[in-house]
């Protein structure tokens, strides 16, 4: 019987600090949302400066890093298809291959994994140092609420790049098996382009957009909320910061999974 | 010197999840006077203050500052007291990610309409007011261990607080700058009639500043008085604080061997 208990105890503890995770990661998204949509409009405004400033960070500084994997993907990719469509004869489908699965599943989720290593780490690591050293008391002592003035910028600097970004990537990486069917394939230029211009519809780029908004939304909640957990000193920041990274990962590919399902059942 | 409280403090309970740490705190601190909270570490002392600007919620009782019960409000109703007091946290808890004018000029900015050639005005005033002037422009990481502290002063003076508190101004300071930061202390106190609570267990800076002490202790406070009441008391507790005698470990044979063991020493 004890030995029962003692199980059950080691199984259920797990679980109850899971749910209590939950519950606050859903109480910080709940009060983001809060100071997104509802106090601007009660007389405080949302800090557009403060959004520009991180948008330049967690956008235009990865823009260089994602275009070099995008377009090494692109380059594999096609590498790899070409082989298997060589025997076909039917090499000209690289072209349909590499851009539809860039836009609807390479392209935002490579993305998402690279920002949440350069973004949402830095975001943990970032308000975890805020709170050990006082700051995030500081704050509101001066009557300042840390979501309004920490987590609404990252998060809407977030879900502004995340999209733009995937797009660069969808694009250098088509980039990328164009310049290997030109070269290798010796597939002209207006043939590829025709090509994908015919393979991609709408729905593609819209199914990628959404995914890239909803990895945005968990690389952005993870990040903020690792740092708000950080308990001890500098040891406790790595910690979290590490968790950040490979929860958002775990969570990403997880949303990815239900996502691809979905769309694939519906549309 | 006038004995009106400007904070009341009746009854305050507080729980860190089981263990009780304030057992019924009750506190006045009067207008225009500096009142050090002296104490032990893990007496409490820090969870007090944490408390009185509402950065804690108590388990039952009261804080009234201004006749205000800043236990019963919300977010938005604190933020009117909050204006009224600033805070220098033990780390002074700049933001390092902005320059020190900046840090300064961050209340101003979020809660005034004043215009920034003003905030720059205002800002360098502060600055100059605890012997920082020329510094806007520095990073906080640029700055010494108590240049830090008076940045973080400015800051924590920057709305013209009526009451300000301290967390152990001079922890991690070498005397003589602690001494600075303590004749800093007094002369805002002087110059703007500021009422001050600092929480310290520096016995030189508490001599130095204090017109009331209170003494705490397990979460209690044991005394409070004038310095010199403090200094004629005989409580053990407190002249051992006073004198810096050493607790004496007083040691069992038969426990000690129990607790060995692992046996419950009772």
């Amino acid at each position: 019987m004890e030995a029962i208990n003692r199980f059950l105890a080691h199984l259920g503890r797990p679980i109850v600090h899971f749910l209590i995770h939950l519950y606050r990661l859903g109480a910080m998204v709940n009060g983001t949302l809060r100071w997104t949509f509802v106090e601007p409009f009660r007389g405080k405004p949302l800090r557009y400066r403060a959004i520009v400033a991180q948008s330049v960070r967690f956008g235009w500084d990865s823009v260089l890093i994602v275009s070099v994997i995008s377009f090494s993907i692109g380059l594999i990719l096609a590498m790899q298809a070409a082989d298997q469509l060589k025997p076909f004869g039917a090499e000209i489908y690289v072209a349909n291959l590499v851009s539809v699965s860039l836009t609807r599943e390479l392209g935002p989720m490579m993305t998402a994994i690279i920002i949440a290593g350069r973004g949402g780490s830095a975001i943990a690591a970032e308000i975890g140092t805020m709170k050990v050293a006082e700051e995030l008391d500081a704050l509101q002592t001066m009557g300042l609420n840390p979501l309004g003035f920490l987590v609404v910028p990252r998060f809407l600097a977030m879900l502004i790049m995340l999209p733009a970004l995937s797009l660069i990537a969808d694009v250098v990486g088509i980039f990328g098996a164009y310049l290997f069917s030109l070269s290798a394939l010796q597939i002209n230029s207006v043939r590829f382009l025709d090509q994908v211009a015919n393979a991609l519809v709408l729905k593609d780029v819209i199914t990628g957009f959404i995914k890239a908004i909803v990895f945005a939304g968990i690389i952005a909640s993870i990040g903020c909320y690792q740092g708000f957990i950080v308990k001890g000193g500098a040891e406790g920041v790595g910690k979290s910061t590490t968790n950040s990274v490979v929860i958002s990962i775990f969570l990403i590919i997880a949303a990815d999974v239900i996502f691809t399902a979905l769309f694939y059942s519906t549309l | 010197m006038p004995k009106e409280a400007i904070i009341q403090i009746n009854e305050l309970v507080t729980h860190y999840g089981k263990r009780q740490v304030l057992h019924g705190i009750n506190l006045e601190v009067h207008h225009g006077e500096i009142l050090v909270i002296l104490g032990r570490s893990g007496c409490g002392k820090s969870t007090l203050l944490r408390h009185m600007i509402g950065l804690a919620k108590p388990t039952s009782g009261s804080i009234k500052i201004k006749n205000s019960d800043i236990t019963k409000l919300n977010e938005d109703e604190m933020v009117p007291t909050l204006r009224k007091i600033g805070m220098l946290f033990q780390g002074a808890a700049l933001f390092n990610s902005m320059t020190v004018g900046e840090n300064v000029a961050l209340p101003l900015r979020e809660h005034t309409q004043l215009q920034e050639s003003t905030i720059r005005i205002m800002t360098r005033m502060k600055l100059e007011s605890v012997e920082l002037s020329g510094f806007e422009d520095f990073s906080p990481a640029q700055l010494s261990g108590g240049m830090k502290k008076r940045a973080g002063l400015a800051r924590a003076i920057a709305m013209d607080p009526e009451i300000l508190f301290c967390d152990e101004p001079s922890a991690g300071l070498d005397p003589v700058v602690a001494m600075g930061i303590d004749q800093l202390i007094l002369k805002l106190q002087r110059a703007f009639k500021m009422t001050i609570v600092v929480v310290t267990h520096e016995l030189a800076s508490v001599f130095t500043i204090a017109d009331r002490i209170a003494m705490l202790h397990d979460g209690k406070i044991i005394a409070h008085g004038t310095p010199d009441e403090l200094k004629a008391s005989s409580d053990p507790v407190i002249t051992q604080f006073l004198n810096r005698i050493a607790d004496e470990n007083e040691i069992n044979s038969e426990q000690y061997l129990k607790l060995l063991v692992n046996e419950d020493p009772n």
